[in-house]
C-alpha cells in the first residue's frame, strides 16, 4: 500500500509539538511511538511535561537524558528486568526534573475525567499515602452519597494533555488509526486536545467501514496527524507484530549509566539515522 | 523428594492463595505467577490466574484500567507487591530512600500499589533482599500504608511477606508482622540481625513446610510449561522445563 499523501514524517510531527507542551504516552507494551520520541530529541525539544499512562521505560528515560523534559507525572519509570532507568534516576536524585508521583489507576482516572469533560474523578485508595501528601492538586472530600458515616474519598483533577502520542498497528488513507486492544491509547486520544500517531502498516480500505476493525479504531476527529513509521516502536514491542529488542534494551541501560555513554547512544541511534531497525 | 528453593516458595505461596478465586500477578513475578497457575490447576476451574505479560493466562482485554477496575469492584482476591523499603506496620515504599522529592536513591515509583493495597484482600509482599536497608523501622515514603483508620473504606491490605530468609504473616488487628517460618539455611538470629523492625515470633518457630509431593510433580510438568510462556528462562533454569 502506498503511504497516504496526508501523512507527515515523524520529524514533521515532532515540529508540531512546541516546547513546554504537556504530552501523554502509553506504557511500554501499549504502542509507544519511539519514532516520535527520537524525532523530539532530534529537534532538541525543551521543557516538555510528560504524562506516562501510567508508567514508562526507555521512552521517558531517553527524553529525560536528552534534556527534553522539565516535568514528569508518572506511576513508575523502570527498565523492568533490565534494571533501573538510569537517566530518570539520575535526574530525580539531582533535582533536575520536577516529579509528580502518582499511582496507576489515578492517572487513568485523571484522563477519564478529561474524556468526560468533568472536573474531577473520585478514586478509592491513596488515603494516608505520601503520594497524596505530595500532590496538592489531589483533594480529599467526604463521599456525598454516604449516609450516617464518614467516608473520605480522593478526587483527582481532569488532565488534558496537549498531545497524546502513540504508535498504532494500522493507519488508513482516511485518517483512521487502529490500536486494537490498546484501550489506553483510545483513552489517551479521547482525553487529549489532539493525538499524534505513527503507524506500523498502511491498511487497505477504510478502518471505520470494517466491522472487525471498528472497535479498535481511533477516528480522525481525535487524530491530528499520522506518520508512517515501520518498526516505529523499536526497541519496544508492538503486540501482535514484533517482540521487544532485549539485547538493545540491555545495551541501552548500560550506556545510559554515564552521560558520555548516553550521548554516544543518542548520536548513534537518534541522530545518525532517522529510522532504525 | 528433593526440591529447589523456588519450588518450596511456589508451594508456600500457593497455600496463601487457598480459597482465592481471582489471582492477579504483576510484572517480574515468576514465583507468584507459578503459584497462581498451580492454584488454578488444582482448583478444577474455580480459581483463575491472570499473569501480566501472558497472552494465554490473561482474562483481560480492555486495556490498562481493567485490572484496577476489577480490583475496585472487589473481584481480585490476591495480588503481589514489592518495595524498596517495607516497615513493621506494613507500610511500603516504592518511591525513594532519603528526603523526598530529591532523594539519595530513587526507585521506579509506586505503580498500582497506592490503589491495589487498599482494594485487594490478600496482598502478598515479595522481597528477596532481606536486609536492614529494605526492612526498616519506618519507611521514608509511604507509597501505600499498611493499615488505615476505621473510617477509610479498605477491604484490602497486606497478608504476608516473603523474603530470602523467611515468611512473615501480617496481623491486621495489631498492624504487625509475625514470623511464620524459616527458609532452608536461615536462622532466627539471622532474621533478627537483618530486620530493622520489631516483629512477633512464636516460641516454636520452624521451617517453612516442604512442598506437597503431588504438587511438586504438577509444578514440574504442567506449571513449568504454563509459566514458560511468560518466563521461559525461569522455567528452564529453576523448574527444569525442556520445552
Amino acid at each position: 500500500m502506498p503511504v497516504p499523501e496526508t501523512y507527515l514524517s515523524s520529524d514533521e510531527i515532532a515540529s508540531r509539538i512546541p516546547d513546554g507542551a504537556l504530552i501523554g504516552v502509553p506504557k511500554e507494551d501499549g504502542g509507544v511511538s519511539m519514532e516520535i520520541t527520537r524525532a523530539l530529541i532530534r529537534r532538541e525539544a525543551r521543557d516538555l511535561r510528560l504524562l506516562t499512562v501510567p508508567v514508562s521505560s526507555i521512552q521517558a528515560d531517553m527524553l529525560i537524558g536528552a534534556g527534553c523534559l522539565a516535568e514528569i507525572e508518572t506511576s513508575g519509570v523502570s527498565m523492568g528486568e533490565f534494571g533501573y532507568a538510569p537517566s530518570f534516576r539520575r535526574a530525580v536524585e539531582n533535582g533536575d526534573i520536577v516529579i509528580r508521583d502518582a499511582t496507576c489507576p489515578a492517572i487513568y482516572a485523571e484522563l477519564q475525567a478529561s474524556e468526560k469533560g468533568t472536573p474531577f474523578m473520585p478514586l478509592r485508595g491513596i488515603l494516608g499515602s505520601d503520594i497524596l501528601a505530595n500532590r496538592p492538586d489531589w483533594k480529599t472530600i467526604e463521599n456525598p452519597m454516604a449516609e450516617g458515616h464518614n467516608d473520605p474519598v480522593v478526587v483527582l483533577p481532569a488532565i488534558r494533555p496537549d498531545f497524546g502520542i502513540f504508535h498504532a498497528r494500522y493507519g488508513d488513507a482516511y485518517g483512521n488509526v487502529w490500536v486494537g486492544a490498546r484501550r489506553e491509547c483510545v483513552l489517551l486520544a479521547h482525553a487529549s486536545a489532539r493525538a499524534l500517531v505513527t503507524v506500523e502498516e498502511i491498511w487497505n480500505g477504510n478502518l471505520m467501514e470494517d466491522d472487525r476493525m471498528l472497535a479498535g479504531t481511533v477516528p480522525p476527529i481525535y487524530v491530528d496527524a499520522v506518520a508512517y513509521a515501520p518498526r516505529g516502536a523499536w526497541p519496544l514491542s508492538l503486540p501482535g507484530c514484533y517482540e521487544r529488542d532485549s539485547e538493545h534494551l540491555k545495551a541501552y541501560v548500560l550506556a545510559a549509566k554515564s552521560a558520555d555513554g548516553f550521548a554516544a547512544y543518542i548520536d548513534r541511534h537518534v541522530f545518525a539515522k532517522k529510522a532504525s531497525g | 523428594m528433593e526440591y529447589s528453593r523456588e519450588e518450596l516458595l511456589i508451594c508456600a505461596v500457593a497455600r496463601m492463595l487457598d480459597g482465592c478465586r481471582n489471582i492477579a500477578v504483576g510484572t517480574a513475578s515468576p514465583i507468584p505467577g507459578s503459584a497462581a497457575l498451580l492454584v488454578q490447576a488444582l482448583s478444577d476451574g474455580a480459581a483463575r490466574a491472570s499473569i501480566l505479560g501472558s497472552n494465554i493466562h490473561n482474562p483481560f482485554n480492555d486495556g490498562g484500567p481493567e485490572l484496577f477496575d476489577r480490583a475496585g469492584q472487589g473481584r481480585v482476591d490476591a495480588f503481589f507487591l514489592g518495595g524498596g523499603q517495607i516497615d513493621g506496620e506494613g507500610n511500603i515504599n516504592l518511591v525513594s530512600a532519603g528526603p523526598y522529592p530529591q532523594p539519595d536513591t530513587r526507585f521506579p515509583g509506586s505503580f498500582g500499589s497506592g490503589y491495589l493495597y487498599f482494594s485487594v484482600p490478600r496482598v502478598i509482599l515479595f522481597r528477596e533482599e532481606h536486609s536492614r536497608r529494605v526492612f526498616v523501622d519506618k519507611v521514608d515514603f509511604i507509597s501505600a500504608p499498611g493499615w488505615s483508620p476505621p473510617d477509610v473504606h479498605r477491604p484490602g491490605g497486606p497478608y504476608a511477606l516473603i523474603t530470602s530468609l523467611c515468611i512473615f504473616m501480617y496481623d491486621k488487628e495489631r498492624h504487625r508482622f509475625r514470623l511464620d517460618g524459616l527458609l532452608p539455611g536461615a536462622t532466627l538470629e539471622e532474621v533478627r540481625d537483618n530486620t530493622g523492625f520489631d516483629f512477633d515470633c512464636p516460641n516454636d518457630i520452624g521451617p517453612v513446610p516442604p512442598p506437597e509431593p503431588e504438587r511438586l510433580i504438577l509444578i514440574r510438568s504442567r506449571i513449568a510449561g504454563e509459566i514458560a510462556e511468560t518466563y521461559p528462562e525461569f522455567s528452564r533454569t529453576r523448574l527444569g522445563w525442556h520445552g
